[in-house]
């Protein structure tokens, strides 16, 4: 199900030239301000759980889940790459696990080690907060790499259609539309977060049982269907 | 199988050269400026799709739909209500709909630019009479037109509306008057800002999430600093905190020199002295903007 050469060359593509650079600037500006905070604020709870709750998992973990799903294999059936790729004797369902892979690591390791490194530094993972956003961050991160990397082979506008979920759906409607989270990975995150850190400075409005049930179905269900996509996959003209 | 021609040796003076009826053209020659304009105007129409397929077309009239419908619902509930103002003033409108116009922005300006890129394209544009100069001050005016419609017709829209509703007429066209001059800096900047990000990168997908990386995460830092200064009671800093980002910037112009009332956390908009170094950073940003593009293209593609 794994495949090393894929791996590889979707690392590559991932983060060849200068991109890994570009972006680690995420993680280093919430590093950053992290610092400017416990500087201006001293260490706070309350403080450290707002700072990542609305930055690096409301919008850094989303944004970088867009760039490396959708990055993952968007280009490649853009540009129509992927021809040379799905020629080869590989299974279609080997090639989107192993591309799902690599999307998850990429997002982990830009979005969840950050936040594990700015909560320590907002207060020293008092209250387990910084370990509660982390696991947060990582289990988000499977969930948004598995659906943006499935919206990269559905269409050709995948990172604008993932921005909207990110940005309009689970920031504007979910703070508007009580419905609207239950339906949110990241709220579902936050239930698992929740669990870790015990108190009630990490909340959730989704139920712990709900929140894994659906993390997984949505994972698996992507993931499957993403499989499916590509082995019926038609190479677009011009748009 | 191909017939073998025997090969005939040219012996003396056997070439000709015929005469097939080949023309000069001898037309009139539009020149650098027709070039120019056609540029702008292929440029603007792309921006909301027209002339391209209706796929591309559905995302820039979606948002500029969902741009001009709340205008609409508050216009409609100013008429039915017999309000004796808007809800919202002119210059607010487009700080409350950010996400839609950043969403814009990080959609249209790398397919303005980035296509051009990667099918290297813009070899060909420089092969006609036009220079760099143009080629980035058409995109550049055409995307900051195409983000004008967007943000000024919602507007137009209010102030239609609040005219039907017999609202004060001079104090409404004042306000629409800010608010046009609010939304043609906002339109400069982020077409700027846009563009810029979008000409180093020829990937489509990985310009529309920088840009809007760099829009949303800037102003999230922003407000987030803001508020815990404002928490800590150092309300003198805010102001400074806002000048590092976009839609943070334009509303500490706004609320300094166009009568707007500021969004930043406490009402704390920046004093007289503050507005002018706004502006500045305002007008350096696009300067820079341009600059940088001018820089970009003077070595892509070449």
């Amino acid at each position: 199900m794994y495949d090393p050469t894929v791996a590889r060359l979707t690392y590559r593509a991932l983060l060849g030239r200068r991109r890994a650079l570009i972006l680690s600037a995420l993680p280093l500006l919430l590093i950053a301000i992290s610092v400017v905070v416990r500087g201006l604020a001293g260490a706070d709870d309350q403080t450290a759980s707002d700072l990542l709750g609305g930055l690096a998992l409301a919008t850094m973990v989303p944004i970088i889940g867009v760039i490396a799903g959708t990055g993952a294999i968007g280009p490649e059936i853009d540009d129509g790459s992927v021809v040379y790729l799905l020629s080869k004797p590989l299974k279609r369902p080997t090639i989107i696990f192993t591309k799902l892979i690599v999307a998850v690591a990429v997002t982990m390791v830009f979005s969840a080690l950050p936040t594990l490194i700015a909560g320590f530094i907002l207060n020293g993972n008092g209250q387990q907060i910084a370990v509660a956003y982390t696991v947060a961050a990582l289990v988000s991160s499977i969930a948004y790499a598995a659906v943006f990397l499935l919206l990269g082979t559905v269409s050709r506008h995948a990172v604008v259609f993932g921005l909207v979920y990110a940005l309009v759906w689970e920031a504007l409607f979910g703070s508007l539309v009580p419905g609207a989270r239950t339906l949110s990975v990241q709220q579902w995150s936050l239930a698992v977060a929740h669990k870790v850190a015990g108190g009630d400075i990490v909340t959730s409005d989704v139920g712990l049982t709900t929140a894994t049930v659906l993390l997984v179905v949505v994972t698996v269900l992507a993931t499957w269907y993403a499989g499916q996509k590509l082995r019926t996959l038609t190479l677009a003209g011009e748009e | 199988m191909a017939v073998e021609h025997p090969v005939t040796a040219a012996t003396g003076d056997q070439t000709r050269i015929h005469n097939i009826g080949y023309r000069s053209y001898d037309g009139p020659r539009l020149g650098r400026a027709y070039a120019r304009r056609s540029l702008y105007s292929q440029s603007l129409r792309g921006a909301y799709g027209l002339g391209r397929s209706v796929k591309s077309k559905v995302l820039p009239m979606l948002l500029f739909v969902v741009m001009c419908v709340p205008a609409a619902i508050m216009v409609a509930v100013a008429v039915a209500t017999k309000a004796k103002e808007l809800p919202v003033d002119y210059t607010r409108y487009a700080i409350i709909m950010q996400a839609v116009i950043s969403l814009y922005v990080a959609s249209q300006a790398p397919q303005s630019v980035s296509r051009d890129l990667r099918f290297k394209t813009v070899p060909l544009y420089f092969s006609r009479p036009i220079e760099t100069a143009d080629y980035v001050r058409a995109k550049f005016a055409a995307l900051a037109s195409a983000l004008f419609v967007l943000t000024a017709a919602p507007l137009l829209v209010l102030y239609v509306g609040a005219l039907l509703a017999k609202l004060d007429f001079a104090d409404q066209t004042e306000g629409f008057g800010q608010g046009l001059v609010s939304v043609a800096l906002l339109s400069l900047l982020f077409a700027g800002i846009g563009l810029v990000i979008a000409s180093v990168t020829p990937r489509r997908g990985f310009g529309i999430a920088a840009v809007i990386a760099v829009l949303t995460i800037s102003y999230g830092a922003v407000s987030t600093l803001q508020a815990i200064a404002e928490a800590q009671n150092s309300t003198g800093s805010i102001p400074w905190i806002g000048l590092f980002s976009p839609v943070t910037l334009i509303d500490g112009v706004q609320s300094a020199f166009l009568g707007a009332s500021s969004a930043f956390p406490g009402g704390a908009g920046p004093s007289d002295g503050q507005g002018v170094v706004y502006v500045l950073v305002l007008l350096g940003l696009i300067a820079a903007g341009y600059g940088l593009l001018i820089r970009r293209y003077r070595k892509v593609g070449l």
